[in-house]
């Protein structure tokens, strides 16, 4: 990744042969622009340690809801002047739990659940905005405004940041095992209730600090393609705790750079950079697919060789004993 | 002598639906336990009360002679699941899989100690995947991926293992080694409850068994539990139950 990096930056420099190396180091002589980087490479690396297990979990669509229920709790941060960190990790913290509760308690699927409450809660705040005075910026909120951002800004990222970073990677084979195999992990006494708080929690924390980088609406991307573009490349989740967060790091600095030498918005570039990343992820992934598929050796069962057969049925509990249709009989009776 | 697992007048509801109605089942240690019925008879939701993820509406598990959240706490018990539960292309090896049959003797990091790995290497050894440790579970057949499921079992040094469905969609070479380690298991004193819809495996492992259908029709004796008047009588039941 790093060489692909190198290379674009070898490219930009080329075309102004004269000033190269000053187009390459000028932007980060400005205040702004180093805090700017600081705050979208952690960030991105929180966001992108996170997206591998919400990748692999399939919980995405909570990551959408997250980010978007932040926005009445930023508002409100404002309006007391409270930091809005906290306003944000209330609301978002709040959506998930609203979310569980009417899963669990009514006849509403997950996702339509997420739908629901991300949309009403960000909805409120786009009518909270609405009515408050005009020293918030919706648009910042929504996109983010990372070369605007103080010092008090960086440092609340950076303590969040690395808070998030320290708790997911001293706790990544609790989670990984959470989002293997969440049974095991209950039958073997480990506290399977806890580890999906701490998860949600510390989406809600990566989500407070994407949204200084990148805003509501493009944090989703951080907490998705890093760890979508991860799994393309390894099938190693430790190896993917590891290329996810350099990748993002990658795209951050050479969004953030490209942003003020294109004066372009910076959010909107860095998000650009994992999507295009996440491009060069997939290709390399279908070469070496079709590559290893000629040679056939280690290759994975191919698609139906050990797919379940007709009598599995599904086996979700519930749905499984309320099935009250013709059922498989047993089968093989000796004697019979 | 503690039972194994003890479960006495177990009954189950999942709003309005019944899926266990008093069920009692009592499995001593060194003892192997069919548990045979249709799908939909109640054998997933016995397992699952038995591991405390569903809350009875009455009854009590007692498991190794104390309450099944102490047992756990231990690492005493295994669920082993069918192999098609666990999604195959989640990015760890066969080894780490196996690891987190010891996640409960490790401490609050994981961090698994020399000991750790000779045991899981001793567990893939005795299922016959000892030189498949490294590969990602996904590119294994499903008999591989149930021996997985069972080292892990063996790893974790349980002494009452429940298995759901064994024997589903393995092919012949698993299912002889399964069988032979599950021999070896109620041998050193384990206790193993297998539910199954299929009857071939059964009289070879499980010396008794119990007839489930939403409350037991039939235990003791294998042999005598499968008989085709007590099938006939399943079979009846779920047809009333399908009309």
């Amino acid at each position: 990744m790093t060489a692909t990096v190198a290379a674009e930056l070898v490219a930009v420099a080329a075309r102004v042969p004269a000033s190269g190396w000053d187009l390459l180091t000028e932007p980060w002589q400005y205040g702004f622009m180093q805090r700017a980087l600081l705050v979208t490479v952690v960030a991105s690396v929180v966001a992108a340690l996170l997206s591998c297990w919400l990748v692999l979990i399939g919980w995405s669509l909570m990551g959408d809801a997250v980010s978007h229920a932040v926005l009445p709790g930023v508002v409100l941060a404002y309006l007391v002047g409270a930091p809005f960190a906290v306003g944000a990790f209330l609301f978002g913290a709040g959506a998930v739990a609203v979310i569980g509760w009417v899963r669990a308690t009514s006849r509403v699927k997950e996702d339509a659940a997420i739908g629901v409450v991300f949309t009403t809660v960000f909805a409120f705040g786009v009518v909270l905005v609405s009515v408050t005075p005009s020293q918030v910026d919706l648009s910042h909120i929504l996109f983010g405004n990372v070369l605007g951002v103080s010092d008090a800004d960086v440092w609340q990222v950076v303590v969040l940041g690395a808070l998030a970073i320290a708790a997911l990677v001293l706790g990544r084979r609790d989670i990984t095992l959470y989002a293997f195999d969440k049974v095991h992990a209950h039958v073997i006494g480990l506290p399977v209730r806890r580890i999906g708080m701490l998860l949600l929690g510390l989406l809600a924390v990566s989500v407070v600090v994407a949204l200084q980088a990148v805003g509501v609406v493009l944090a989703v991307a951080m907490l998705i393609t890093p760890g979508a573009t991860a799994s393309l490349l390894t099938d190693r989740i430790w190896r993917m705790l590891w290329v996810a967060p350099a990748v993002a790091a990658a795209c951050a600095v050479v969004g953030v750079w490209a942003s003020y030498v294109l004066d372009v918005a910076s959010a909107g570039l860095v998000v650009v950079c994992q999507g295009l990343a996440f491009g060069v992820a997939y290709v390399v992934a279908r070469v070496r697919g079709r590559r290893s598929s000629r040679s056939g050796s280690s290759r994975r069962p191919a698609p139906g060789s050990a797919a379940p057969r007709a009598e599995d049925r599904p086996r979700d509990l519930p749905a499984e004993d309320r099935a009250g249709g013709p059922e498989q009989g047993v089968q093989a009776a000796p004697g019979g | 002598m503690t039972a194994a697992l003890r479960i006495t007048g177990l009954t189950v509801r999942y709003g309005d639906v019944l899926a266990l109605d008093g069920v009692d089942l009592a499995v001593e240690p060194g003892e192997a336990c069919g548990l045979v019925g249709v799908n939909g008879s109640g054998k997933s939701t016995l397992f699952k009360a038995a591991v405390g993820l569903v809350r009875p509406v009455a009854g009590t598990v007692e498991v190794l002679g104390g309450p099944g959240d102490r047992a756990r706490k231990s690492g005493l018990v295994a669920y082993v699941p069918q192999a098609d539960d666990l999604d195959r292309d989640f990015p760890v090896s066969v080894e780490d899989v196996v690891l987190t049959g010891r996640y409960h003797l490790m401490g609050p990091l994981r961090r698994p100690a020399a000991r750790d790995r000779a045991v899981v290497a001793q567990a893939l050894a005795r299922v016959g995947l000892a030189d498949l440790a490294g590969r990602q579970v996904g590119r294994l057949s499903g008999g591989q991926r149930q021996r997985v499921l069972l080292a892990r079992a063996l790893a974790q040094e349980a002494r009452l293992l429940l298995l759901d469905e064994p024997f589903t969609g393995v092919d012949a070479g698993s299912e002889a080694a399964v069988t032979a380690v599950l021999r070896d298991l109620v041998a050193d004193g384990c206790s193993l409850v297998v539910s199954t819809h299929d009857l071939s495996m059964l009289p070879a492992l499980c010396a008794r068994s119990v007839l489930l259908h939403r409350r037991v029709l039939a235990h003791g004796p294998t042999a005598e539990v499968i008989t085709p008047e007590n099938l006939a009588r399943t079979f009846g039941l779920d047809q009333a139950g399908a009309s």
